[in-house]
């Protein structure tokens, strides 16, 4: 792919709110939105992006509603990069416990579970996580070596992903414990933080997206 | 490291402009909403709130206008409240380009609208405003009533309990004011945000009063003296041009309180 050219990226709408600020976030990275609910759009574009807010339930059904939970598990099979962002990343693995159990896309293996009451101390934990807070990155994903070691992100949730396979964790942030903030897998990166919320910061993790793409 | 403590600008919004008064009244011009926001994210504070106290029909859609445009314009979280009355209210705002919403007088009108919007957005996107002012006598154990309409109305609740039943019901934060202390920038009320912090186990943003970084410290800290709260909301010290947020931010890590540090980045 020429340098010069401006990635496509399918920016998936499934109807779970503004995508606005994730299209703004991405060509100020120099990066091209397509907003999309389109599954052969999802298909033929340079790399894909899943974002999202709200509940995993609404989420998990406002996907499947749209017809593109089959879109998502194929391309993150084997397709182009995939970049999850919060539910993005929780919709991958098999089940999510908000509101009762309800399954996700099954390509990660693991559930996506609420923060404990109590931290590792057995103090209060307060949740939801809410603010900003630094992720140590870990593995040799293509995404990690083009980003610095460390990073500080801003965070809004309730519930984070519980790995099987610890493996895919690529990155880590600490509240109440240790937690998967970044996981990796072959073309698919997802972090729980929301880099179109994360000023200079969020603006370095979308360069190391395109610089993956451009390399992919 | 953790989660780090919080400093939110806010802008109050009145057809269109950026306002500041004392005690809700007075009101001061301060700006264009959009070019207010890119002078904070370029600051690198940590989150903005609008609050609309316009509050009329024709004032929504201003307000709409004014959240999408700030939304293409900032890298940074946006929380946006006042005059917030249904589910399709807050639906409507996270569509414009919110990324939490905060609701104050609907919620004591009608409770259920807590449980109800935490249920469809999810709690990590709800805020609950609770404007307070203390009632009890010189001498008495302090308590503190919540109030609306800018203080005109006294509703008879307790702040306390209030927050407790909203933290129950969903709320995913509270953004708690002092009425006595808004807009006169001699402190926080800290033993109203330390009675509610302790009570619940979801963020309390620390509101009204806040004159100086030392304000800001004193509220976010842990200590018998502290506030006890995740985030400190301040208003005129940084609308006037009086200090910056990241200067601000430098005098909070030598006071020892765990901010994200300026990077003069953006």
């Amino acid at each position: 792919m020429a340098r010069e050219k401006s990635p496509k990226i399918a920016l998936v709408d499934y109807g779970a709110g503004n995508l606005r600020s994730v299209a703004k976030a991405l060509e100020r990275s120099n990066l091209t939105p397509v907003v999309t609910s389109d599954p052969s759009v999802v298909h033929s574009a340079d790399g894909v992006l899943l974002p999202g807010v709200g509940a995993f339930r609404d989420a998990a059904q406002a996907l499947e509603a749209a017809g593109l939970s089959n879109a998502i598990r194929d391309v993150t099979t084997n397709g182009r990069p995939y970049l999850g962002i919060c539910f993005g990343l929780q919709l991958l693995f098999d089940e999510g416990t908000e509101h009762g159990i309800t399954p996700g896309l099954g390509q990660l293996a693991g559930r996506v579970t609420r923060f404990p009451d109590k931290d590792e101390n057995g103090d209060p934990l307060l949740v939801p996580h809410i603010g900003w807070n630094e992720v140590v990155y870990e593995g040799d994903h293509p995404m990690i070596q083009a980003l610095p070691e460390r990073d500080i992100y801003y965070f809004v949730h309730s519930y984070r992903p519980e790995p099987t396979d610890e493996s895919i964790i690529a990155g880590c942030a600490n509240y109440g414990g240790s937690f998967a903030a970044a996981v990796a897998k072959d073309n698919v990166f997802a972090i729980q933080f929301h880099p179109e919320k994360s000023q200079a910061a969020g603006k370095r993790l979308l360069d190391a997206y395109r610089v993956w793409l451009q390399e992919s | 490291m953790t989660l780090l403590k919080r400093i939110i600008p806010c802008l109050d919004v009145n057809k269109g402009r950026v306002v500041k008064g004392v005690k809700y009244v007075d009101h001061v011009d301060a700006g264009d909403p959009v070019e207010v926001a890119k002078r904070y994210d370029a600051q690198e504070a940590d989150e903005i709130t609008f609050l609309d106290i316009t509050a009329s029909h024709e004032g929504r859609g201003i307000l709409l206008d004014i959240v999408g445009r700030t939304a293409e314009s900032v890298f940074m979280p946006l929380c946006v409240g006042g005059g917030v009355s249904s589910l399709q209210d807050i639906r409507d705002l996270l569509n414009a380009g919110a990324d939490k919403v905060s609701i104050m007088t609907a919620a004591i009108k009608n409770p259920d609208l807590i449980d109800e919007a935490a249920a469809k957005i999810g709690s990590a996107n709800l805020v609950v405003a609770i404007d307070a002012k203390q009632v009890s006598e010189p001498g008495e154990s302090p308590r503190w009533n919540v109030f609306t309409h800018g203080g005109r109305n006294e509703t008879g609740i307790d702040a306390v309990d209030w927050a407790a039943q909203v933290a129950e019901r969903g709320a995913g934060e509270i953004l708690l004011t002092s009425m006595d202390r808004d807009g006169t920038k001699s402190g926080y009320d800290l033993s109203m945000l330390r009675a509610v912090a302790d009570r619940i186990s979801i963020p309390v943003i620390a509101s009204g009063g806040g004159g100086s970084a030392a304000d800001l410290a004193t509220a976010l800290e842990d200590g018998p003296e502290g506030g006890h709260c995740q985030a400190a909301l301040a208003a005129s010290i940084f609308h006037f041009k009086e200090t910056t947020v990241g200067d601000v931010k430098l005098e909070l890590l030598a006071a020892g309180i765990p901010v994200r540090p300026p990077t003069n980045e953006t």
